[in-house]
């Protein structure tokens, strides 16, 4: 396939889309409408992938613009570059196993919640994340986001019935609007006053534009941005809009969505601005490490599976902007070749944990889907009775824990050996700067591992906890298909990484006054950092665990006793093992719960009632802790009570009357226009 | 051909040693405390005795139960194919570094963790709980570890370490040197489940991590996974021994080198089992929830261990 065939695939990709929302909306049954839906969100990200690898083989970007529409910005202008097409092919690798996933997981909703709007929207939804990494200027970034902001509102409110949804989907709505209005003015403060807003123009401007300026957008890019992606502590909608949504939809949203907040700050900061101060990568840095710490501690408390699967988004876009953050700092320091080593590692990450952290998704609305709960401490016990989704989970739950052979483990590796150069360095605070961010990074892996054991093992292994558990019964074929293609993905991504890394090499190269041509960064099988500090081969690796495994299979096979009886758990003498007596969730989470007690501050209620003749006779014990997030009680709390009162006393203005909104409208608009006077004046 | 030999001899050697140094550690500390004590090759005899034996698998444990002591074992085994024990130039060198070291041993305690939740029992839940607790909290310390010895060695590949060493002798006696070894001492009682962090010796359940994560298993299942924890106590000391006193292990590969490596292993094994006994007679095990307050120090060590090595830099 050659270049000439990228206009053509960029069309088949959007009408794919199109007629997929179309068909949901027509007058279809329940069955055909979620198979039309899905059919047209497959079909896109399929076209939509092929594109963006043609454009990352052929190497010679995508460029198409529309003038006649949105005329006023410039048009609407299309490029899609190596940047764009990775981030494109991110949405089509994850989006086709979640379509696919949805056919039967909504089946389960028809009659209660609009099936023909859910697939219309995620349509749009998945054309829109795909739109925003091809526009080229800023009307068209700027519109083509809201667009994927209102739909994904719209798909988290698919259950509009329940009152968490209504008030995550608020959330989430206030917070997207207070990053747009940022991006908007770092946009607006980029333009220049004589000249359009094609990226293009941007670049020019920004080339001659003060440090000042240049500091501000970016500090105003990476609040917009972040708030996307879900940085601390702008990341409060992220666990309680993710859950909300359709599993199908949260493994998009936390899979993918939150990565383009990366890729803004990456089009931003790497491709626009160009190379920048020190302190915008150590900002990025500081801004991850705590991220990737504060979301892990969270996750880790959490006994929703799913709230769980959300904090963890924010620890890994943590560890992403990490990567970033040493990639931006190393470029200003003019070390390319540890720069590209950063980026690539990040970019690595943040594709990699759009897979598993898919598949986790995806898992996770295969057991609500069959027990009804997404409670851990009400689940146990689902590896018999949902085989396959357990052993996907398990897949998920190694890959996120980073551990080897798969993909998680060779995006933290190569993240750790980003850092590693900083030692090099003479500047002033580089060596502080990455010492504690390698601190982070590792405190991260290890709490990683923790939380996802528990996941794992508190929802699938044991007993069930509760009747709807043990009651489960497995997905259907689509979900279960869906989840393998993931799992297979996150242990490629993991084996093939020596044929992967060089790509992301190749993408972030010439950016940011990087060098065109990257550095080697593998040889053969090995992945080999530049500066030869250390070397690696995920898949060697792997096969020597293999042999490891088989060697010792076999030898045991051959030489040790075979018999197997099976009897009951030892319980010290006590018959009759029930599943009151196995750890729970919250139980599992207990010792660091005390070790980081000063961090979560729970709030503890225990009531014990005894019998009235002796108070060794315990008759019932409830115990009750809660942990508030310490951003949520110490800034939002307040913030929000402080925005409601001022919109109570704003209300006097709103009288109801038709004449008075008419006056506030003539009255804005001679302000705005005396303001332009004044501006141009 | 002739490194690949090495390779083997030297993955059956650590496989073949490792239960004897756990008979060792075990037999000195017996001594130490006035007690006869079973001879240092008791541990080959538990795991034949374990490997003839039939397996009691709970019934409510799943496929996990049953899959995760080879796992552990490999996982292991893999690790300790990665360690320099005798030689420097090795064909397995560029597979992995310090940093997959960690990684690998973490998977196996992973697999532990799992199937310590597996079978049900309060027990099993319990140890899983702490076991992941203490490895979450220790994993820092090692990454820090590795950034000092990195720092001055330019690599976390663990031949390149040796050899930076062995090429500049007074880098052994350096600050960052010093504390980085200090810092992984402590993490090594911690991960290797030694005194105070757990006590290898008891079966009373409220002291217990590894100990109650394992209680479920039995026969050639209990043997892979007392066999794995043998190793990661030999992977350990010898990480210590020829990462911080490279002397002995061979540069080249001739015979009289690799002699002289496998002498200078044993002493260096043998030197480090008697400090371990003497403290494990020495202290009392910690409560758990001190445990994080050894570990933090441990963290203040390693950190102390990168300033240093950079200042001096």
């Amino acid at each position: 396939m050659t270049a000439e065939t990228a206009p053509l695939l960029c069309l088949l990709m959007v009408a794919a889309y199109l007629a997929g929302a179309a068909g949901a909306l027509a007058p279809l049954g329940p069955r055909l409408t979620r198979i039309v839906a899905a059919a047209g969100a497959i079909g896109g990200a399929v076209a939509g992938t092929v594109l963006a690898t043609v454009v990352l083989v052929g190497g010679r970007p995508l460029v198409a613009t529309v003038p006649a529409l949105l005329s006023v910005g410039g048009g609407l202008a299309l490029r899609l570059d190596g940047l764009g097409a990775f981030f494109l092919i991110l949405v089509g690798v994850v989006a086709a196993p979640a379509a696919l996933y949805g056919v039967g997981y909504t089946a389960a909703y028809q009659g209660r919640y609009s099936l023909r709007w859910l697939g219309a929207m995620l349509n749009l939804f998945l054309l829109t994340m795909s739109l925003v990494v091809l526009a080229d200027n800023a009307l068209t970034f700027l519109l083509t986001w809201e667009a994927m902001s209102l739909t994904s509102y719209f798909l988290v409110m698919t259950e509009h019935e329940r009152a968490d949804t209504v008030a995550a989907g608020s959330w989430y709505l206030a917070m997207t609007h207070v990053g747009l209005a940022l991006i908007l003015t770092a946009f607006v403060l980029l333009i220049p006053p004589d000249g359009g807003a094609s990226f293009a123009e941007l670049r020019g401007a920004a080339a001659t534009a003060s440090p000042a300026l240049r500091g501000l957008v970016f500090v105003l890019a990476v609040l917009g941005f972040g708030g996307k992606a879900g940085l601390v502590p702008l990341h409060v909608w992220l666990p309680r809009a993710h859950p909300a949504a359709p599993s199908h939809v949260s493994a998009l949203m936390s899979g993918v969505m939150v990565k383009l907040g990366v890729y803004g700050i990456l089009r931003l900061a790497l491709d626009l601005l160009g190379v920048g101060p020190a302190w915008w990568g150590a900002l990025l840095i500081g801004l991850g490490a705590a991220s990737a710490l504060i979301g892990v501690l969270y996750a880790l408390m959490e006994d929703d599976l799913k709230r769980l699967l959300a904090y963890s988004t924010v620890e890994n876009v943590g560890l992403v902007f990490i990567g970033v953050g040493a990639g931006l700092l190393f470029a200003s320091l003019r070390e390319p070749a540890a720069a590209v080593l950063a980026l690539a590692a990040a970019l690595y990450h943040a594709v990699n944990h759009g897979v598993f952290k898919g598949l986790l998704f995806l898992g996770a609305g295969s057991v609500a889907h069959a027990t009804g709960s997404r409670d851990m401490n009400r689940l146990g016990g689902l590896i018999r009775t949902l085989p396959w989704t357990a052993a996907c989970f398990l897949v998920g739950a190694l890959s996120i824990g980073g551990l080897p052979p798969f993909n998680g483990f060779v995006s933290e590796w190569l993240l750790f050996q980003s850092l590693l150069p900083a030692i090099g360095s003479t500047a002033p605070l580089v060596a502080p700067v990455m010492t504690l961010a390698v601190g982070a990074l590792a405190l991260t892996a290890g709490l990683a591992a923790a939380a996802f054991v528990k996941a794992f093992g508190i929802t699938f292994l044991a007993l069930p906890r509760s009747a709807e558990a043990g009651a489960a019964h497995e997905a259907p074929l689509t979900m279960r298909l869906a989840m393998v293609i993931l799992a297979v993905l996150c242990a490629l991504l993991g084996l093939g990484a020596a044929l992967i890394l060089p790509v992301l090499g190749g993408i972030v190269a010439g950016h940011a006054g990087l060098p065109r041509l990257a550095p080697p960064l593998t040889a053969g099988p090995l992945l080999l950092p530049p500066g030869g500090a250390a070397s690696m081969s995920p898949s060697l690796v792997a096969i020597g665990l293999l042999l490891a495994m088989g060697g010792a299979w076999l030898a045991v096979r051959l030489l040790a006793a075979r018999g197997l009886r099976v009897g009951e758990t030892w319980g010290c003498g006590r018959l009759g093992q029930t599943p009151r007596m196995e750890y729970t969730s919250t139980a599992y989470a207990e010792p660091l719960r005390r070790v980081f007690a000063e961090l979560y501050r729970p709030t503890e209620d225990l009531a014990i009632e005894v019998h009235p003749e002796s108070r060794y006779f315990v008759q019932s014990i409830a115990y009750r802790s809660e942990i508030v997030p310490w951003f949520e009680r110490y800034l939002y709390a307040p913030l929000v009570g402080r925005i409601a009162a001022w919109a109570a006393r704003a209300r006097v203005i709103q009288s109801g009357s038709a004449h008075a909104y008419l006056a506030y409208l003539v009255v804005a608009l001679l302000a705005l226009l005396a303001i332009s006077l004044a501006w141009s004046g | 051909m002739e490194s690949w030999a090495i390779e083997v001899a030297q993955a059956a050697l650590v496989l073949g040693l490792a239960p004897g140094l756990v008979g060792v550690v075990r037999w000195l500390k017996a001594r130490l405390q006035s007690r006869r004590g079973a001879p240092p090759w008791q541990p080959y005899y538990e795991l034949r005795k374990l490997f003839g034996k039939e397996v009691v698998v709970s019934r409510n444990a799943s496929w996990l139960f049953r899959l995760a002591p080879y796992v552990v074992f490999a996982s292991t085994a893999a690790a300790a194919c990665l360690v320099p024990a005798l030689a420097v130039e090795r064909p397995l060198d560029g597979v992995g570094d310090l940093l997959v070291v960690v990684y690998l041993l973490l998977l196996a305690t992973v697999f532990l963790a799992l199937a310590g939740l597996d079978p049900g029992s309060a027990f099993g839940g319990m140890g899983s709980s702490r076991e992941m607790t203490v490895a979450a909290l220790a994993e820092p310390t090692v990454a820090l570890a590795i950034f000092a010895l990195a720092l001055s060695a330019g690599s976390t590949n663990l031949g390149q370490i040796v050899a930076r060493t062995l090429g500049d002798p007074a880098a052994a006696l350096s600050p960052g040197h010093l504390l980085a070894f200090a810092a992984l001492f402590i993490v090594m009682l911690a991960e290797s489940g030694r005194l105070p962090v757990d006590n290898p010796g008891t079966h009373l359940e409220l002291t217990m991590i590894h100990e109650a994560m394992v209680l479920e298993y039995s026969g050639r299942y209990l043997a892979l996974i007392e066999w794995a924890a043998a190793l990661k106590l030999l992977l350990f000391f010898a990480l210590l021994g020829n990462l911080f006193v490279p002397w002995g292990v061979a540069v080249a590969a001739e015979p009289g080198a690799l002699a002289l490596a496998l002498a200078s292993l044993v002493v260096k094994l043998a030197v480090i089992a008697i400090v371990v006994a003497l403290l494990e007679t020495r202290v009392a095990k910690l409560r758990l929830f001190r445990v994080p307050e050894l570990l933090s120090v441990s963290f203040v060590l390693a950190l102390l261990a990168v300033t240093s090595s950079f200042l001096a830099r």
